[in-house]
């Protein structure tokens, strides 16, 4: 007996709309990404004053900031299904993969809206930021975020079980991103410098195929995770 | 009533390598009431998730038929209703959203009179649109009763009854619980003997068993 | 098991001395001799120990991954030990690596790290090692352990190709590549690579001696820990 298509899309949508409406209410998640941009921002406007900074270092700067506000807000939605016990709720009332992927849309939409302001916020804020291909920047930017949610919401369900959760999750999280944010590094820089839109296609294939293989690998492994 | 029927052979659950409980086993068709009763710790709380599907067993099964179709593990929570102190709701959400939620999860989709009746059932449709949050423990084990009979499951399945509930709860509880008689069956968990003498039959788990004990379920008929 | 000891000892043995000690010459005149890559000279005969560490560390996390996969469908704990163990003795290796590939690069290139795709597949893989383990120790319960350790071994195998073959295609390397490249050509003489070849092998029996003993030490281990409770 399997889920038929349609009534799959329906559960995993209504487990994305509870997430999405507790975190409207709570907003644990958003403060916390909230906080988190403002204070990093800031330190590096600081640090930076006037100062030209190459390309490069402004593509990984905006990277290790998306990322680090990844670690900073996804694991949420796992973690507080385990701890408050409401994960026996949802075993009860469905099975594994609608739960985790509307989670993961959750945190692939959660993502993408901090990426979105984040960038603008680096943008506006920092001397000599400049993209040459607006297409380019806006699709590495895209794969990227997207890629850096697959792996975060895997993981995050995975440390969800574990104690001395805060450390583990950029422990754990680190090495297998780090194929992905090298790749989107490169893409955005190429995308900073220059004007031709598929100038980094290779990295684009590249990012595509780490989505492909990390949600493959998560649909296959979440049931493990789920079943206790 | 529902052409149910639960089987569980040779359960055995361990923790820290150690069983729990070993050589649990039991039939019940539709129409039939179990106690499982037992000190703190003996294994009440787990040997009902593990009959919920929320645990696997260290050995041993489960098996449930509906219409004569065994259903597969995955897939017991369809036919599964259940209380316990250890399922939580979602406190940031009213009742009536907590209903609607979980029904949506469910796949089900109950009109709002439905929902309004079924917390008019547990005496809460005035506070349905209050937080579950600023509601008292006994109202929480109320909302848990009508999240549990929502779909009205074959296999009702009580962890500890009347944790939290005053004279009037634990008379809705019981009106609950026939129904459920008549339409399924019921499973209690429990320390309380006015909780136990309700069912039909009862098994006792009494703690962790010395090594090389041949077993710890004993069935007591009534 | 003796003699395959003992065979291993006389195998890695005659593999160091004809590693450390076949001159490297210009021309090559007899058949013991090695011949000068450029750039590399004397210190091309790092390559005999560094790359079959390198192999062996990857070896270790085939072996890891293989058995976690066994072990979920399983549920034996034995294939989580066989995992667990695989991946210790792969953590030795790997840091074994990275240290001899440092030293290398120190004196080839100048610098300790250099972060070129090689170097950084091989740092990746010592996090994964590293993760692998916080992950197990933050887990109090023997199944929930195996169970979480295994997907993360899944994980970050389906994630390790992509830094060890995806990357050096797109980034320029430092790395020589003087096995199978796509742009350059086999720059070792016949005597080097059957050299190399059995250091390779050399190494790998190494690996898996030191692991058939780690695993009747994991084993005895468990048994003891379950037993007196």
């Amino acid at each position: 007996m399997i889920m038929k298509s349609d009534g799959f899309i329906r559960i995993t949508a209504a487990v994305f709309r509870k997430d999405t409406s507790s975190e409207l209410r709570t907003r644990y998640a958003l403060n916390a990404l909230f906080l988190f941009t403002l204070t990093t921002l800031s330190i590096i406007l600081f640090s930076f004053q006037s100062a030209t900074v190459p390309v490069q270092v402004h593509a990984g700067l905006l990277w290790v900031l998306i990322f680090f506000a990844a670690m900073s807000g996804l694991s949420r939605t796992f973690i507080t299904e385990e701890d408050r016990g409401t994960i026996l709720l949802l075993k009860l009332s469905t099975i594994s993969t609608p739960v985790f992927y509307g989670k993961l849309l959750f945190n692939v939409l959660l993502l993408l809206a901090l990426t979105a302001i984040l960038t603008i916020l680096y943008s506006l804020v920092l001397p000599g930021f400049a993209v040459m291909s607006m297409t380019s920047f806006c699709i590495s930017l895209f794969l990227g975020t997207v890629g850096l949610a697959s792996a975060s919401t895997i993981i995050g369900a995975l440390i969800a079980k574990a104690n001395a959760r805060g450390t583990l999750y950029p422990v754990l999280s680190f090495p297998i991103v780090l194929p992905l944010l090298l790749t989107v590094i490169r893409a955005t820089t190429i995308a900073m410098e220059d004007p031709a839109w598929d100038a980094a296609m290779d990295e684009y294939r590249v990012l595509v195929s780490y989505i492909v293989a990390i949600n493959a690998a998560s649909y296959l492994v979440f049931e493990y995770i789920w079943k206790d | 009533m529902t052409d149910i029927r639960i089987t569980v052979a040779g359960l055995r659950k361990d923790f820290n390598r150690r069983p729990v409980f070993s050589d649990i086993s039991f039939d019940l068709s539709g129409g039939r009431t179990l106690a499982i009763s037992g000190r703190n710790g003996s294994g009440k709380s787990t040997l009902l998730k593990i009959i919920a599907s929320l645990l696997s067993p260290s050995a041993g099964a489960v098996s449930l038929t509906i219409d004569g179709v065994e259903i597969h593990r995955r897939w017991t929570f369809r036919h599964v209703g259940m209380v316990a102190p250890y399922l939580h709701l979602y406190e940031e959400f009213t009742a009536l959203e907590n209903l609607t939620l979980i029904d949506r999860i469910r796949g089900s989709n109950h009109t709002a009179s439905e929902y309004e009746e079924m917390l008019a059932m547990v005496s809460l449709e005035r506070r349905r649109h209050d937080v579950v949050r600023t509601f008292s423990s006994g109202m929480k084990q109320r909302l848990k009763y009508a999240l549990a009979w929502m779909d009205r499951p074959g296999l009702l399945l009580l962890d500890e009854p009347r944790t939290n509930l005053d004279p009037e709860g634990i008379t809705t509880m019981k009106t609950l619980f026939k129904e459920q008689r008549g339409n399924g069956i019921v499973i209690v968990a429990t320390n309380e003997e006015d909780d136990a003498v309700m069912c039909d039959e009862r098994i006792s788990l009494s703690g962790v068993p010395p090594p090389g004990a041949p077993g710890t379920g004993r069935k007591g008929g009534r | 098991m003796k003699a395959f000891q003992a065979i291993l000892g006389v195998w890695l043995s005659a593999v160091i001395f004809c590693a450390l000690m076949f001159p490297i010459v210009g021309e090559i005149t007899r058949w013991y001799e090695f011949p000068v890559i450029p750039g590399l000279e004397q210190k091309a005969r790092i390559l005999f120990f560094h790359v079959p560490l390198a192999w062996t560390s990857v070896v270790g996390f085939v072996v890891s991954v293989f058995y976690a996969i066994r072990y979920l469908r399983s549920k034996q704990i034995d294939d989580d030990i066989k995992s667990s163990s695989a991946a210790g003795l792969g953590l030795l290796f790997c840091a074994l690596t990275t240290l001899t590939g440092s030293i290398w690069a120190k004196f080839s290139w100048g610098s300790f790290w250099n972060w070129d795709p090689r170097e950084t597949s091989i740092f990746v893989l010592l996090l994964i090692y590293g993760a692998y383990f916080a992950l197990r120790s933050a887990v109090q319960e023997d199944d929930k352990k195996a169970t979480l350790a295994a997907v993360y071994a899944i994980i970050a195998g389906v994630t390790m190709p992509f830094l060890m073959f995806v990357m050096p295609r797109i980034i320029e390397s430092l790395h020589p590549d003087p096995i199978i490249n796509t742009r350059g050509k086999v720059s070792m003489n016949s005597t080097m690579l059957v050299v190399f070849f059995s250091s390779l092998a050399g190494f790998t029996a190494l690996y898996f001696w030191i692991y058939s003993l780690k695993l009747r030490v994991a084993r005895l281990e468990f048994k003891r820990s379950s037993a007196g409770e």
